[in-house]
């Protein structure tokens, strides 16, 4: 039988430690959000800025545990999970702001953004493509012989509608790799309501069709984040094949900057789905002693300190100049010569 | 006096199509009650209750879909949400909406709505032009209006037409082109149309490059030449008399695409142009695309990209001297 139970996480006790790093690469992550959103309405950045804020949690919870080594597809709305995998603020601004100096060199934008060679991989817009991107990244891995390792990478409820999510999921289970997917079911894709995207009781149940296993977990509850996250990431190191974990959550902003998320309903706001994630951690580490007030005071301080000071040197930093610019889009270079 | 966008024309031949023809659906994603990522089917959900649907992030099903329902004789309108994600439907588009009528004899009469072309910012994924991809393929036809007028008849056109149409509407001129009012008259999808009269040389171009090619005609004015502008309208079937006529005139050819260079439509003009009227060229033809490589991020990239009312008055005076 490939059919795995679907699990739901269990209550062991949480490590205070890990919870409060979580914690506070999620502040990073909506504080420098806020400050990309400001950017674009003082037309720093052009085109699209697509925010995470209220998906801080789940994100941060597959990025902080996955190690050097392992393979990371972050999507659209993984900023903390990218700071929690070992970006930096760096990279997020330059990109944003099409630094010549950052990783994109200003060739690709915002949240298109990655560096391969360790593992941090770049996505495409198109939806679904990643999921077997990091299953070739895998199966490289397993062709070298090197074991332990885990990739990564996620979703969300409309990209799971994709022909490339299906075979992506149906050729990682039959290879039974190491691949966590995480799909971030914030009940909308743009505007478009889960009831028109899928007619499944839950996404977690095509587990059991692709005969990988599934795990449920709430996705705006930092501690139940963590422990499933450990979990799902943990069985997939041991090999284990393919988890698939779905959450459930709002976004709590509009799909891009553009966008007033106007078709989001007042009861579902009013809900648990609601509820953002950071005040929720945020009262779950005050209330179990882990920090002060006003420890996370001056963390904010810190954190809003640095990301002033990186966007300062980000913006004097050189755009990418169209003369200097290569416009040889390969790496065997000497075969070709630019043609207009 | 009102005005009406490009982005109106295409909704508003949508909504003639709909009450019009009840065999007309659209189907894309976000297209319903939000009206589509840029607009382009807004209220059309509420006045055409159950024809306007929202389908999910599935661009191979959604052509499927539409093939199916075109051969049991609907009018399917499938919007793409950017021209760049159709490619994730390619495989439907070409192989299988592309071959019906010749294979099997019944027409597969559907339009897929491309948003494309670059807008600043908009990067690799969200920029491309895919005409040519489209056009190589035998069975489809491929619109590439550049002004409100041809926005609105030739949608319209294309959905009376008995074969798949790759409609490529341009983002850019979206917001930025209008017109005082919808047209009353059509000139046929497959014509060509002089824009602007000339007879030192032909730019032969379409879609946003018209407009950079009308402004680079304009600039060259101030110089004493006469610059003809052709606007092929559609890129599938391909006017080749009204270019042909229009080099006998001028001697001299350019050609001006956004599109990635290699192979493409202005190749195409070029070889038709070499092949069918080389004495007709006072100077060999010339041909202005983006550059080859993917479209870039940053503004400043993007600005040295494709071509420009600039760079297509430089490349004019370089054939004039030719
Ligand atoms: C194949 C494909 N089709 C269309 C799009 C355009 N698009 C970008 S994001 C988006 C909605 C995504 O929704 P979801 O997967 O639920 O992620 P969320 O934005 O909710 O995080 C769409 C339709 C795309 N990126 N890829
Ligand atoms: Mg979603």
């Amino acid at each position: 039988m490939n059919c795995k139970s679907i699990t739901t996480g269990s209550t062991h006790e949480l490590d205070g430690t890990l919870f409060c790093q979580a914690y506070r690469y999620m502040l990073t992550a909506r504080l420098l959000e806020e400050k990309l959103a400001a950017l674009k309405r003082s037309g720093k950045i052009v085109g699209g800025v697509f925010l995470g804020r209220g998906q801080e949690a789940l994100s941060v919870a597959l990025g902080i545990h996955l190690r050097k080594g392992d393979v990371y597809a972050p999507l659209i709305r993984d900023q903390a999970g990218r700071l929690a995998f070992g970006e930096g603020m760096l990279d997020a601004l330059r990109t944003y702001l099409g630094s010549a100096l950052g990783s994109m060199r200003g060739r690709d934008g915002n949240i298109h953004r990655g560096r391969p060679r360790e593992g941090y991989f770049a996505m495409i817009s198109h939806l679904g493509a990643m999921v077997s991107a990091v299953s070739g990244a895998l199966i490289a891995r397993r062709f070298r012989g090197e074991t332990g390792i885990v990739g990564a990478t996620c979703i969300g409820d409309g990209g799971t509608s994709t022909g490339s999510f299906h075979e992506g999921l149906n050729l990682a289970a039959i290879e039974k790799l190491p691949l966590v997917v995480v799909v971030a079911n914030n009940q909308y894709a743009y505007s478009t309501p889960n009831s028109r995207q899928f007619a499944c009781d839950n996404l977690v149940d095509r587990a059991i069709g692709y005969g990988i296993t599934g795990h449920r977990v709430i996705g705006n509850d930092l501690a139940n984040c963590l422990e499933v996250l450990q979990k799902a990431v943990a069985a997939a190191r041991a090999g284990a094949g393919p988890q698939l974990v779905v959450a459930d959550l709002l976004r709590l902003i509009g799909h891009a900057d553009h966008d007033d998320a106007s078709y989001i309903t007042e009861a579902q706001k009013q809900s648990p789905l609601g509820r953002d994630c950071m005040i929720v951690a945020q009262q779950f580490l005050l209330e179990k002693n882990w920090m002060s007030q006003a420890e996370l005071d001056s963390w904010q301080k810190e954190i809003e300190v640095e990301i002033e000071a990186t966007t300062t040197r980000v913006l004097r930093e050189p755009a990418p100049d169209p003369q200097e610019e290569s416009w040889i889009p390969f790496a065997t270079s000497h075969l070709h010569s630019e043609s207009l | 006096m009102t005005s009406i966008t490009y982005l109106e024309a295409i909704r508003a031949a949508q909504a003639r199509a709909l009450e019009e023809d009840s065999r007309v659906f659209i189907y894309g994603q976000d297209v319903g009650s939000f009206g589509g990522a840029f607009k382009a089917t807004k209220n059309l959900a509420k006045e055409f209750p159950g024809r306007v649907m929202d389908s999910p992030i599935s661009e191979d099903a959604m052509i499927g879909m539409a093939i199916g329902a075109a051969i049991e004789g609907m009018r399917p309108i499938i919007e793409m949400q950017f021209a760049d994600f159709s490619t994730c439907g390619l495989n439907q588009i070409v192989n299988h909406a592309a071959t019906l009528f010749y294979r099997t004899e019944v027409p597969c009469p559907l339009v897929v709505r491309l948003p494309c072309g670059g807008t600043s910012g908009g990067g690799p994924f969200h920029s491309q032009s895919l005409e040519a991809i489209y056009a190589h393929f035998p069975g489809l036809v491929v619109m590439t209006p550049g002004t409100v007028e041809d926005a609105y008849t030739m949608l319209l056109e294309a959905i009376n037409i008995d074969d798949p149409v790759i409609f490529c509407e341009h983002k850019f001129l979206y917001y930025h082109l209008k017109a005082e009012a919808l047209p009353t008259m059509a000139l046929p999808s497959n014509k060509a149309r002089v824009t602007r009269p000339g007879r030192d040389a032909t730019v032969v171009t379409y879609s946003a490059m018209l407009h950079e090619s009308l402004a680079a005609a304009a600039e060259l004015a101030h110089d004493g030449y006469e610059i003809e502008v052709v606007d092929l309208r559609s890129v599938k079937p391909l006017d080749t008399d009204t270019i042909l006529a229009s080099v006998a005139r001028t001697g001299r050819l350019l050609v001006v695409s956004e599109a990635f260079p290699w192979g493409g439509v202005t190749a195409e003009v070029i070889a038709r142009v070499t092949a069918e009227g080389f004495g007709l060229l006072d100077a060999p033809p010339q041909r202005l695309n983006a550059r080859d490589t993917p479209v870039p991020y940053h503004p400043a990239l993007w600005g040295t990209h494709r071509p420009t009312a600039s760079t297509i008055a430089s490349a004019l005076h370089r054939l004039l001297k030719l």
